[in-house]
């Protein structure tokens, strides 16, 4: 049982169970769609303003959403208390972290593809900058939202709230990358900066917390 | 076939094994041995720390004082794949079906082969073939799925935590003559129930637990637990 | 022993009378703003107080995750606390002082910014503590103050890039400003007394913190003892 091949089992056995259920992806969706069609109520901008907020917006709407989607996935190891039976076994925790860190990001990924078309309807977007980056951005900053947020998510199992504990430890920890999201979106959308450094920024947050992450989740997985 | 020597060094050596939970004392001071090749029942009443004691075994859980050591280790997610444990809640996911289950739970244990998972199912008395998810079984099944789940990488330590409750008296008696084919094979079996009837005649030494303590353990043991109480052991 | 508690404590605030005089009456007064200025004497130490905190905090943490010693969690948890108090004071006294000088009550300037965060970073240990169910604790919020604290620096150079994007005025002059020689020395002085306040503070909430775990095992080894039936 190396950590790849445990890693790859869970993530296929999660997906599976998310194909029938449809749980996380039904909630998302509708929890994303519900944001935009509030924010657009809320704002009503010109099409050069819309420029300037959509950033923000975006990430937000994301944000939350993706905050749904990590609760569920680890709500399904708790029914059952089936995760005696991963951690009774001899395979590696982080693969089960990874796994779930995996599955949460093509969940989420897969939001952020289905919505930004529909942000972009509703607020008559239009990329001065050079649309790849956005993907990049798109891929690094979902990745720091995910990695930290199934470490969190799990963490906040062994508490008491944990819908409210959740969001209320992740999105302090997650301002730096947040910014780098949404400024990277916003100077790429009006062309009117590089947001290299924030992709380099959001590289570096990343790679140190996605290690932290790795490093410390043993000690939680049995924190009992 | 047989039951190993007597002489056999113990599979399990507990040593003044201390569990709090804030300021309760789940186990308060637990020495024993347990040797291998036999089924011991733990009984007694709630609360009285027979789950804690199979968890911190199972390795879920740390102890607060003391030590223990396990098929020769100092913990027991060392020899985690010579450990099978059966929870009190069924440790299954209702989404997937029987096989789908199983399987997933071999690739924990590096068991590649569908086979082993089939053969397990049909131990226990599943057809392996059923389609149905879990969520969708009676207790009895879900129970039964359960056990083989436990036994699939035929550990050498089986550790079970009221594996009939709730379930039908067929499989409660099904699953009792599957446990001593098991401890026939040479397997070490801990067993937690309230259903110390349905074992008689089947385990090899009952355990009487009270108060985080082992009060008195013996072949008879669950005569003198009953007799105090006043609970008829009925079948 | 006895003795060090009250003796510290006096010291504590014996240093403190003094550079508050030192402060408020003898340093010079600032050119531009006026005797506003002054809080600049608090505002500037409290912050480097709760990093103070904060370090040992994070070291704390990473000796719990590697020790699980009681101590070392109930430093932790301490100077949490207290960094989290002085970090308040931060954020309380920067807006006293841009209110009168600039106008404004909050600039999103860079170093009131990361204050910020990091307020809401260390506030949410705290409310990861109280809600960790039982014995996981200490565990989880170690795990979580190293998360915190590496952080730190990161949320340091985002915001600072931020600013450079889009400026906006800063609290206390931007970094190129000096100190006149008179307010340098004023203003080491606080230093050093706010910085042993914050280590006095850390280290009687560690006793407390202390004493409160040496209660629950009291308890603990009672139940043990204790009578089943």
């Amino acid at each position: 049982m190396s950590t790849f091949t445990v890693t790859r089992a869970t993530l296929a056995k999660d997906l599976r169970m998310e194909w029938r259920s449809k749980d996380a992806i039904n909630s998302m969706l509708f929890f994303a769609l519900l944001v935009v069609v509030i924010f657009s109520f809320a704002f009503n901008p010109t099409a050069e303003e819309s420029r300037l907020i959509a950033g923000g917006l975006i990430w937000v709407a994301f944000l939350f959403a993706a905050v749904v989607a990590l609760n569920q996935t680890w709500a399904r190891e708790l029914r059952n208390q089936v995760l005696d039976a991963y951690r009774v076994s001899p395979a590696p925790p982080n693969a089960l972290f990874l796994a779930k860190a995996v599955g949460n990001f093509i969940f989420v990924a897969a939001l952020e593809a289905l919505m930004a078309p529909l942000f972009v309807v509703f607020y008559e977007l239009r990329s001065v900058g050079p649309v790849w980056q956005l993907i990049v951005i798109a891929l690094l900053g979902t990745w720091a939202l995910v990695v930290n947020g199934t470490f969190f998510a799990a963490l906040s199992l062994r508490t008491r709230s944990r819908e409210i504990m959740l969001p209320l430890i992740l999105f302090p920890i997650s301002i730096p990358a947040l910014l780098a999201m949404v400024d990277a979106t916003t100077s790429i959308l009006t062309g009117d900066a590089s947001p290299d450094f924030w992709i380099k920024l959001l590289a570096v947050y990343d790679i140190v917390f996605t290690a932290v992450c790795l490093l410390l989740f043993e000690t939680v997985l049995n924190a009992e | 076939m047989t039951a190993p020597a007597p002489s056999s060094p113990p599979v399990i050596v507990l040593e003044k094994l201390v569990k709090f939970f804030g300021r309760f004392a789940a186990l308060r001071g637990i020495s024993a041995d347990f040797a291998p090749g036999r089924l011991y029942v733990i009984i007694g009443d709630n609360g009285a720390g027979k789950s804690t004691l199979l968890r911190i075994v199972a390795g879920l859980v740390e102890p607060s004082q003391g030590s223990f050591t396990l098929l020769g280790a100092k913990h027991p997610r060392q020899v985690a794949h010579r450990i099978g444990y059966m929870g009190h809640a069924p440790l299954l996911y209702d989404e997937l079906s029987g096989m789908e289950n199983l399987r997933y739970f071999a690739g924990l244990y590096g068991i590649r082969d569908d086979e082993i998972s089939r053969q397990a199912m049909r131990m226990v008395g599943l057809d392996p073939n059923l389609s149905r998810r879990v969520g969708q079984y009676s207790q009895g099944m879900r129970q039964r799925l359960s056990l083989a789940r436990a036994v699939l990488h035929n550990p050498e330590l089986m550790l079970l935590d009221e594996p009939f409750s709730n379930v039908d008296a067929r499989s409660a008696h099904d699953m009792t003559l599957v446990l001593g084919r098991v401890r026939d094979q040479g397997k070490t079996i801990l067993l937690v129930t309230h259903q110390a009837a349905l074992m008689e005649g089947i385990a090899d030494e009952f355990v009487h637990m009270e108060a985080g303590q082992i009060v008195t353990r013996g072949p008879e043991a669950h005569r003198t637990a009953a007799a105090e109480f006043g609970t008829g052991t009925t079948r | 022993m006895k003795k060090l508690v009250p003796f510290s404590i006096l010291a504590t605030l014996a240093m403190l009378g003094l550079t508050s005089y030192l402060a408020l009456a003898v340093a010079p007064t600032e050119a531009t703003m006026g005797d506003v200025q002054r809080i600049f004497y608090y505002h500037v130490p409290s912050a480097w107080v709760a990093f103070l905190c904060f370090l040992v905090n994070f070291v704390a943490s990473a000796i719990y995750l590697w020790k699980r010693s009681p101590a070392s969690d109930a430093l932790a948890a301490a100077s949490a606390e207290v960094g989290v108090v002085f970090c308040s004071v931060v954020l309380l006294t920067g807006p006293i002082w841009a209110r009168p000088v600039w106008g404004i009550w909050w600039t999103w300037d860079a170093r009131l910014t990361t204050t910020l965060v990091l307020w809401l970073i260390y506030v949410s240990y705290l409310v990861l503590r109280r809600f960790a169910a039982g014995g996981q604790t200490q565990a989880l919020a170690a795990a979580f103050a190293i998360f915190g604290f590496i952080d730190v620096p990161i949320v340091y150079m985002s915001i600072r890039w931020f600013r450079t994007q889009h400026p906006s005025p800063v609290i206390g002059g931007g970094p190129g400003s000096g100190l006149a020689p008179a307010m340098a020395h004023v203003f080491l002085a606080n230093l050093a007394a706010f910085t042993l306040m914050g280590i006095l503070f850390m280290w009687l909430r560690y006793k407390l913190q202390m004493k409160e775990q040496a209660i629950e095992s009291a308890h603990a080894q009672a139940a043990l003892k204790g009578v089943a039936q």
